[in-house]
């Protein structure tokens, strides 16, 4: 069983005592929330990334060089 | 500018890992809190994500972030509402170097305030391995009035291991 370490800044008393069944809910939301929002950055930074080859790839087709696309992109 | 830097309280994870660190009955004393933290997980990635919360309040859209991050050689940024209810910032996971702990810095001004409170980190997972460190900084927003008497900072997935701390320190304005 997961535990929680507990330091009471009043007296200084530290605990350790296991995770009620609502905090191993909450951690179990915790972890879907935090896995979608992880792709859907992932998601985000792909894409950028993939707009950023092809304006390069058009840039490089109108005839600019890769050091003056670089000065553009950089 | 601050003229004092006091340790209010410090945890440190024993033996047998915890999922959760928790400081409460926080004073109302101070003018600013300051949360520094060395930690590793024992979750299998080089970087883990925990969740802060604030008395108790697990609702995930009173807490919002604007994040920017950096992974190996890429940089990016995120923002939003709602995710896991805390703030983002990095601990070092089992597949980074053996014995390497992440360095997070939390500020929080004004935290025994009437209004919503604001919050900075940084924190960067130290790997010593030169492809998989992880940088975060971070401004978040929790939207409680009530003065911060609870920090509870916990790992969705994971626990922290042996030797992982948290200090809190309070800063004072006069």
């Amino acid at each position: 069983m997961p535990t929680k370490l507990i330091i009471n800044c009043e007296t200084g008393e530290q605990t350790e005592v296991e995770l009620t069944a609502d905090e191993i809910a909450q951690r179990e939301a915790d972890a879907i929330a935090y896995e979608k929002q992880r792709l859907a950055d992932e998601e985000l930074a792909a894409e950028k990334a993939t707009n950023r080859q092809s304006a390069i790839a058009k840039l490089s087709g109108l005839g600019l060089s890769a050091d003056e696309v670089a000065a553009l992109l950089n | 500018m601050a003229n004092t830097y006091t340790l209010i309280a410090s945890n440190t994870v024993g033996s047998g890992g915890s999922a959760t660190m928790a400081f409460t009955s926080i004073p109302s004393t101070y003018t600013d809190l300051k949360i520094v933290i060395s930690a590793r997980t024992n979750a299998a990635e080089y970087r883990s994500v925990p969740v802060l919360y604030f008395n108790a309040d697990t609702t995930g859209a009173n807490y919002s972030y604007r994040l920017v991050y950096g992974i190996s050689s890429t940089a990016g940024s995120a923002s939003g509402t709602g995710t896991g209810g805390g703030f983002f910032f990095y601990v070092n996971g089992a597949s980074t170097t053996a014995s390497t702990f992440s360095n997070v810095e939390i500020y929080i001004p004004n935290y025994a305030g009437s209004t919503a409170k604001s919050i900075s980190n940084d924190g960067a997972a130290e790997t010593n391995d030169g492809t998989n460190n992880g940088l975060a900084l971070n401004a978040s927003l929790w939207s409680g009035t009530a003065a911060i008497t609870t920090a509870t900072i916990s790992f969705a997935a994971g626990l922290f291991v042996e030797y992982s701390t948290a200090y809190l320190y309070g800063i004072k304005n006069s």
